[in-house]
């Protein structure tokens, strides 16, 4: 009964029980997977161990279950580029990282678009990509020749192959089938064309589908954001077998508008990509590797994809950071996984020796804790109650981050304690304690 | 989280005997202590499917060789509730002296899904106009800094150059701490921002309940009429008093509420008693992209949908703080070279922030970074457009020489 809690709790999966995968207990199998199996179906690119799966949701709204496989990101490269440019692209791909909240964000894959149109060139592109990178690709292009040239050459690699039409569709299907490759189903014509390529790919034999209603910039946004939340509306809250496959966005589409500056088109293209995060897209592809682009998308991406039963909080309770002495500084910060990281890494990073009391702020930030009354006066004086302050330090100075300044007459009132009101953000404490602190400080 | 699971149970109440059902018959998995664990199924199981599919039973017949027609016809997405409109500023037709009101609210779905159905009230975008000066991120600054002292040049500014649709003056300096001005004297400044400014006005206070009650009274009283937009009224104000200012004067106001859907239940249970729902607009509480945006988000979504379910104390239009998307440091803070500039970077944090709350449904947005403004202007309107596009203008797959 424990496992079957933890399949239904999506912490196990059924292909981790062993003796049902045994061939007489494929009755069992298939009828537990028919009721275990997401309304969105799970689609895997890539080879052994570099997987990336996509889709796999159960349900429309994040606050019924946690969000599965947050949305895959991947960069686009061209086959006509210049080799070593491909490899420098391809490097910048693999090496962008973000440091959040103890999580690295990355992005996940890598797009290669066939603007030659000659299956040699793709061949070529694809082969580099495969030598230099365990990256999963996507091969993009609608003529089948190429496809079948880029297919080859990332043999054993499970790319995803970018697309099926309803003019290719027969093709595009038998080079799914041939070579395992997932395929995107293409219809930016509108629901009815894509449901009946989906239909047809389906009755072919192919089972990893992923849909592409078309991403539009501009005006076309209305369309685009109304099909995402439609079909995957339909699938998780009608049961709708068609349209229970992963989707693709392409924020690249803002590229098609010329004539802007570049700026301006990395700019359409970050918030179109946030759209589609927050509406269902699985997987995308984007052109700008910009920082100052990426980063809110993918901080959006891990906002939205936590699980949103558990919230974000580090335990409440008095951290010693270094090695603090009687004499050292006694800082205050809310609970929020957030703040205290940031806090204990800008603390860490300054080498300041001192205590750092995590107050309960119901896991939210100092500002909305203190406007939402969750961090008062009262809460402070009780955490230096609790976590025995008095007998840690020899002084009575609390330094209590800037945000919660308000509180600072209050909880001076209430605990007895002198309170410091610390800098706003906790870049400033190594200033703050420079300037602040008395080495010597008063023990009242 | 309490209630998180109430749609998810009722999906599930037909499902999980099917579960139970077929883990009893695969006799590896032993039934113990069944009675105890079926309400933890119950409450995590999703929504499922029982069917087999039909894509099964095709594949295993002859491969198709022309494409299989299908038609797509969307399932209902309408709700029975329609969200309440609140009125924004007052012509002088209407006793006021602004020279347009605003309507929020009204919505009848999800935001956006519908493309075909008009949207009745497009969401409103406030720019944030502060009475004294106030530490502000260098890319926000540099737009204001001639205006900053002068809360009525502010507001012009906010209006003749960015676009406001509405102005949001925060009274922050009536705060004990800061200036402690008085009600006269912060009223005298909401008179001259409606003098400066014809679109409709909003009147922030700054966070201690009762002076803002203080001061939200003597201005509800000294503007009758103009159906000024309170922000805010809150649980541990009192209500009452609040709520007979706005009511006598023809005003609206927002109820705030800490990401928390009982507590705006709490707080709207109390305002119905008071004042009409047409005059309660509500804020759950806005967090900044990577600082608790998910819990803003979900509240917001959560509130909406249980609104349009027919929960009547949660039937109101939305508001959020949205320029609360500068406390995250990634909006301002130097980083090194390859994250770009904050003057890109602060905005479009700004920007993501208030686009994500958008689609959970917020009809009214405080803002700060005239980009961002623009930007989120263009979107609802795009979003609303619902102009479909022709494919082959957008062969992304073969675009050259994009650059890096």
């Amino acid at each position: 009964m424990a496992f079957a809690t933890k399949l239904v709790n999506r912490e196990a999966s059924l292909n981790q029980c062993s003796p049902i995968l045994q061939e007489k207990h494929r009755p069992a199998f298939d009828k537990l997977w028919e009721i275990l199996k997401p309304p969105v179906r799970e689609v895997t690119i890539g080879s052994e161990g570099h997987q990336l799966k996509i889709g796999g949701k159960y349900v429309l709204y994040r606050h019924e279950f946690t969000y599965a496989n947050p949305t895959a990101i991947a960069i686009d490269v061209t086959d006509d580029m210049p080799e070593d440019q491909l490899l420098s692209r391809l490097k910048r791909v693999e090496e962008y990282t973000y440091r959040y909240i103890g999580q690295d964000l990355k992005l996940n894959a890598i797009a290669v678009r066939c603007t030659s149109d000659d299956p040699k060139t793709l061949a070529k592109a694809v082969k580099t990509i495969v030598s230099n990178s365990n990256l999963p690709i996507i091969i993009c292009t609608t003529n089948p020749e190429a496809a079948e040239a880029g297919l080859a050459a990332a043999s054993g690699k499970r790319p995803l192959l970018y697309a099926a039409n309803t003019s290719n569709w027969k093709s595009m299907a038998e080079l799914s089938l041939m070579y395992q490759s997932p395929l995107v189903a293409s219809a930016p014509e509108g629901l009815d064309e894509l449901r009946s390529l989906v239909r047809t790919l389906g009755a072919y034999g192919v089972q990893d589908i992923v849909l592409d209603p078309g991403t539009f910039p501009g005006e076309g946004m209305g369309t685009t954001i109304a099909n995402f939340s439609t079909i995957r509306f339909a699938a998780c809250k009608h049961d709708d077998e068609l349209f229970g496959h992963p989707i693709m966005g392409i924020p690249l589409v803002a590229w098609t508008s010329e004539g802007e500056l570049p700026e301006i088109t990395k700019w359409n293209e970050a918030y179109l990509t946030s759209l589609l995060i927050a509406r269902y897209a699985d997987i995308m592809i984007v052109h700008s590797l910009d920082g100052w682009a990426l980063l809110p998308n993918l901080v959006l991406r891990q906002n939205l994809y936590t699980d949103p039963r558990k919230p974000v909080a580090v335990e409440p309770g008095m951290r010693v950071l270094g090695k603090p002495n009687v004499n050292s500084p006694l800082l205050a910060t809310s609970n929020f996984a957030l703040t205290y990281y940031t806090v204990a890494a800008d603390i860490e990073s300054f080498g300041l020796d001192c205590y750092l009391m995590v107050v309960d702020s119901e896991g939210l930030s100092v500002e909305s804790a203190v406007a939402g009354r969750k961090l008062t006066a009262e809460k402070f004086s009780q955490a230096l109650e609790q976590h025995n302050a008095k007998d840690k330090v020899n002084h009575k100075n609390l330094i209590i981050p800037g945000r919660a300044a308000r509180l600072s007459g209050e909880i001076e009132e209430v605990s007895g304690w002198k309170v410091l009101v610390g800098p706003l953000d906790s870049s400033g404490i190594q200033k703050f304690i420079r300037e602040k602190w008395n080495p010597a400080p008063q023990t009242s | 989280m309490s209630d998180s699971t109430d749609g998810l149970k009722k999906a599930l109440a037909k499902a999980h005997p099917n579960l139970l059902d077929a883990l009893s018959r695969f006799q590896e998995i032993e039934l113990h202590d069944v009675e105890l664990e079926v309400d933890e199924l119950e409450l995590v199981l999703p929504q499922m499917v029982t069917s087999v599919t039909k894509l099964v039973e095709e594949a295993a017949a002859e491969k198709p060789s022309q494409l299989l027609r299908e038609s797509f016809i969307a399932p209902p997405t309408k709700y029975n509730t329609q969200i309440i409109e609140v009125k924004l500023g007052a012509t002088k037709a209407e006793g006021g002296s602004r020279d347009r009101t605003l309507t929020i609210g009204g919505e009848t779905s999800t935001p956006f899904q519908i493309v075909s159905q008009p949207i009745k009230n497009m969401p409103v975008i406030s720019l944030d106009v502060f009475d004294t000066k106030i530490p502000l991120a260098k890319p926000v600054k540099m737009h204001f800094s001639e205006v900053l002292e002068d809360p009525t040049a502010w507001a012009k500014l906010a209006v003749e150059k960015f676009g406001a649709e509405m102005v949001n003056l925060h009274l922050v300096s009536i705060d004990p701490m800061v200036k402690d001005t008085p009600p006269a004297e912060a009223s005298k400044t909401v008179e001259n921002v409606l003098q400066a400014v014809k679109v409709p006005v909003a009147i922030g206070g700054c966070g201690d309940a009762q002076k803002d009650l203080d001061v939200f009274t003597r201005v509800a009283e000294m503007a009758k009429g103009e159906r000024l937009l309170f922000n805010s009224v809150t649980l541990d104000m009192d209500i009452k008093k609040m709520a007979k200012a706005v009511k006598d004067n023809g005003h609206a106001t927002i109820a705030f509420t800490p990401m928390d859907m009982n507590k705006a239940r709490e707080l709207n249970r109390k305002l119905f008693e008071l004042l009409p729902r047409e005059q309660i607009v509500i804020d759950t509480t806005t967090a900044a992209l990577g600082y608790g945006l998910d819990y803003a988000f979900t509240t917001m979504e959560r509130t909406r949908l249980a609104g349009l379910m027919g929960d009547p104390e949660l039937a109101q239009p939305m508001a959020s703080g949205t320029t609360n998307a500068w406390a995250a440091r990634e909006a301002w803070m130097k980083m090194p070279p390859e994250w770009g500039p904050t003057e890109l970077r602060g905005p479009i944090w700004e920007t993501v922030t208030a686009l994500t709350l958008l689609l959970a449904g917020v009809d009214y947005f405080m803002m700060m970074h005239p980009a961002a403004v623009k930007t989120v202007k263009d979107t609802i309107h795009n979003l609303a457009s619902g102009k479909k596009l022709a494919p082959n203008q957008y062969d992304w797959v073969r675009l050259r020489k994009l650059g890096d």
